[in-house]
């Protein structure tokens, strides 16, 4: 994808539920795969990534679609870590 | 990040929010969606 599209203007969403998987899912798509399995691994896409809870994200989400799509899902996820997770992710320090 | 005109990899699982929940909500933000997949690992 990133190669028939480019990365510019790319942004990665995850709708992951836990700490960990953001965390596996967040350096897949900026480092590369961290368990050198995938076909990204040693890709370094440098993508921005996000959850779909993080506040910054979910601001500028419609209200009514946001309540209907993520809203229950939202109140079992443990949103807090998840954040703290791709916030690391981001800064390069996971 | 402002998505607004971003091109989104919407990366969703099945035990947490799917892909096309994701994409339904980035589009209202004015984001096109270039991969919308929902994985499950059970």
């Amino acid at each position: 994808m990133a190669d028939r599209l480019g990365t510019e203007g790319m942004v990665v969403i995850l709708g992951t539920p836990n700490a960990e998987s953001s965390r596996l899912y967040g350096l897949t798509v900026t480092e590369g795969d961290p368990s050198w399995a995938g076909v990204l691994a040693g890709a370094n896409l440098n993508l921005p990534v996000y959850h779909i809870t993080e506040p910054e994200i979910k601001a500028q989400i419609d209200p009514g679609i946001y309540e209907d799509q993520v809203g229950l899902t939202e109140i079992v996820l443990d949103t807090d870590e998840i954040r703290e997770a791709l916030s690391h992710v981001r800064k390069g320090d996971a | 990040m402002d998505l607004k005109n971003k091109k989104i990899i919407a990366l969703g699982e099945r035990d947490g929010v799917p892909g096309s929940a994701i994409s339904l909500c980035v589009r209202s933000a004015g984001a096109e969606v270039v991969l919308d997949v929902t994985h499950c690992f059970v």
